[in-house]
């Protein structure tokens, strides 16, 4: 629907030309889940570092922790792409902060365990992590390269029925907390066809963790891993020895569109929040609205919004027709990200001072951008795979 | 035990509702809607009397625009087993509601009506007393607790006084008020479950029910703005404004 006098990005309908009724549904039950266990305690939570466990089960109540997932497993199969971005939105809404990451690490940890993994595996982990009993992670950075994932270190050797794994991984969200982490390993020869994925448990003797303090997404837990002589059944072996690398990559499309939808649901938050205090905020007896300087900030937010959000759901709409819209999505991450970027600095240039204070959405969303804008894909990662992509 | 459950659809209570530029009334276009509170709380109550045991059936019905089926299929998700859809495009005044209430009342012989004590639009609190003495059953409203006991149910009401205890026979209509229960979220699996229930689609002419409008709405215009207030230095000058500026002591 077209755009009118405007209240809030979160207050206009969902489009038709998209969405049905089903996304409304999900929508309105999300919005009331977050503003009740979420929205509240955001603030609190992003400065004791943490958020309470049991905040998994509860997002398991509602469908949260399920959506994308086989029936069988306890899950509840996601009809298009377009629910992931119903879903990112909502939880964006809340205003940024580190519970989505954590509460969603499986979303990056699972699917290779989903496409690759042995029945016996999946029976044993998926239900237990989408009911919001066990966390799940994906360990695949390393100290030495995170992009480069081709040339990763961490070691795993064949000793009878176990592989032993040395090496370690860093800035892994759930780090601390998960219980299953999905490793990216090198079993094989140098480059992309010695990697192999494995499944490693909490509690393996030689795997430890250090939690790592970041400029955003505090209440996250963020780590680095360590993995000393580990020795790792073979059964946690995630599909073929030394064809891991396949796994990797499957996360990238759905998790780009996620980031996407996310770094565009906290550039609106920016919005929303600068023009609620411009409607408000009265200097040189005029509302800071009045002001021209101001007006034009907040049209160019609403611009570059509007170009996220429309590519968003075209992209999202190639996916749902079986295409992989590779370029558009690594341009579009881009695109996202620097429009959040735009949005959270002109939005606390708006509120001024008071934008400068913890306890607002536009001072925690700001020091965000980086982590948008740099996780699943740099900005320069994804340009130069869309030239890549484009035969320049 | 059959309950009837009544939704509207109405704005978030998020939103702002702003007034029409040309005061005809209040400006819905693109707004978010949803059910009303009272509504949910209604719907709430009935999934928890079937999850007791005591219901064995939850109709939910809604009456407006076809769009209201949202609202329908939302309590659905809530827990609700099927729905009618009174589609109508008219504006809608209590009394047209609750005639097509009893009508519906006819048609399915509930043993209890729930209802929302009022819709945050209109705040007009009519419909369940108008449906009361239409069906000459007997009325619970503003409850805050409900107890069936076999052909009986025992409400808690909150009155201006504070709380009153009354018994009343069923078949019966009970209004829920804010503190009757927290309504839970409808969850993933079960909004995807709900497509597959039935909404029956009806309108008011079918259940012959004169819906025309008695009353016309002449102008709808935003409230002035309160002027700000100010700080005062100590209780006597408090006493002295109260009673010489506001006037409203003596």
């Amino acid at each position: 629907m077209a755009l009118s006098t405007f209240t809030s990005w979160f207050d206009q309908p969902l489009s038709a030309q998209y969405y049905s009724e089903d996304h409304e549904a999900w929508r309105r039950a999300l919005r009331r889940f977050v503003d009740k266990e979420i929205s509240p305690f955001v603030e609190e939570w992003e400065e004791a570092g943490t958020f309470p466990r049991e905040l998994y089960k509860k997002a398991a109540d509602i469908g949260l922790l399920q959506l994308g997932y086989p029936e069988e497993y306890g899950g509840v199969p996601k009809p298009d792409p377009f629910f992931d971005i119903v879903t990112c939105m909502e939880l964006a809404r809340a205003g940024g902060g580190g519970v989505h990451p954590s509460l969603n690490s499986h979303s990056i940890g699972m699917p290779p365990i989903l496409a690759m993994g042995t029945e016996e595996m999946k029976a044993r982990v998926v239900p237990a992590v989408i009911s919001g009993e066990k966390i799940s992670a994906l360990a695949v950075t390393e100290p030495t390269g995170g992009s480069d994932v081709a040339n990763l270190k961490t070691t795993a050797r064949r000793d009878g029925d176990h592989y032993i794994v040395n090496g370690s991984k860093t800035y892994i969200t759930s780090g601390i907390r998960a219980d299953y982490y999905t490793v990216a390993v090198r079993t094989g020869e140098e480059g992309r066809k010695g990697i192999s994925l494995l499944l490693i448990e909490k509690e393996t003797p030689g795997f430890t963790q250090t939690e790592l303090k970041k400029m955003g997404w505090w209440c996250s837990d963020t780590a680095t891993l360590y993995f000393d002589d580990c020795r790792v059944p073979v059964e946690n072996l995630i599909g073929v020895e030394n064809k891991g690398f396949s796994g990797i990559m499957l996360n990238f499309n759905s998790e780009r569109l996620g980031i996407i939808a996310f770094a565009t649901g906290l550039a609106m938050v920016c919005m929303d929040e600068a023009v609620a205090w411009a409607r408000e905020r009265v200097t040189f007896g005029h509302r800071l609205m009045e002001h021209q300087v101001i007006r034009h900030k907040i049209a160019e937010m609403a611009k570059r919004i509007l170009t996220s959000q429309a590519m968003m759901e075209r992209t999202a709409l190639q996916m749902h027709q079986g295409e992989v819209p590779v370029i558009e999505l690594s341009l579009l991450k881009v695109h996202a990200t620097e429009t959040m970027e735009y949005c959270a600095r002109e939005a606390l240039q708006i509120l001024g001072g008071m934008g400068y204070m913890r306890g607002n959405k536009v001072e925690r969303i700001y020091r965000e951008v980086r982590v948008y804008a740099i996780g699943g894909g740099s900005e320069e990662i994804m340009r130069d795979l869309a030239a890549r992509q484009l035969g320049l | 035990m059959k309950i009837l459950v009544a939704v509207k659809r109405v704005a978030d209570y998020n939103v702002k509702v702003r007034a029409k530029s040309d005061n005809t009334g209040p400006d819905l276009a693109n707004v978010k809607m949803a059910i009303n509170p009272f509504c949910e709380i209604a719907v709430e109550e009935a999934v928890r009397l079937k999850e007791k045991g005591i219901a064995t059936e939850i109709i939910v019905v809604s009456i407006g625009a076809q769009a209201a089926q949202e609202q329908v299929r939302t309590a659905l998700a809530l827990g609700a087993d099927r729905g009618i859809l009174i589609t109508t495009d008219t504006d809608l005044e209590s009394l047209a509601v609750a005639k097509c209430l009893k009508a519906v009342c006819d048609n399915e012989s509930p043993d209890i009506v729930l209802l929302g004590k009022q819709a945050i639009d209109g705040d007009n609190n009519h419909t369940g007393q108008m449906l009361g003495a239409l069906t000459g059953w007997a009325q619970a409203t503003f409850a805050s607790e409900l107890t069936i006991d076999g052909d009986s149910a025992t409400v808690i009401r909150e009155v201006d006084a504070g709380l009153q205890t009354i018994q009343i026979k069923l078949p019966a209509i009970v209004t829920a008020d804010l503190r009757l229960n927290e309504p839970r979220y409808a969850s993933l699996p079960n909004i995807m479950k709900a497509k597959k229930k039935t909404i029956d689609s009806t309108t008011p002419a079918d259940l012959g029910v004169d819906v025309a409008p008695r009353t016309t709405l002449l102008k709808a215009e935003p409230p002035a703005e309160r002027k700000a207030g100010i700080k005062v230095e100590d209780v006597a000058q408090l006493v002295d404004k109260l009673k010489n500026e506001a006037k409203v002591i003596s």
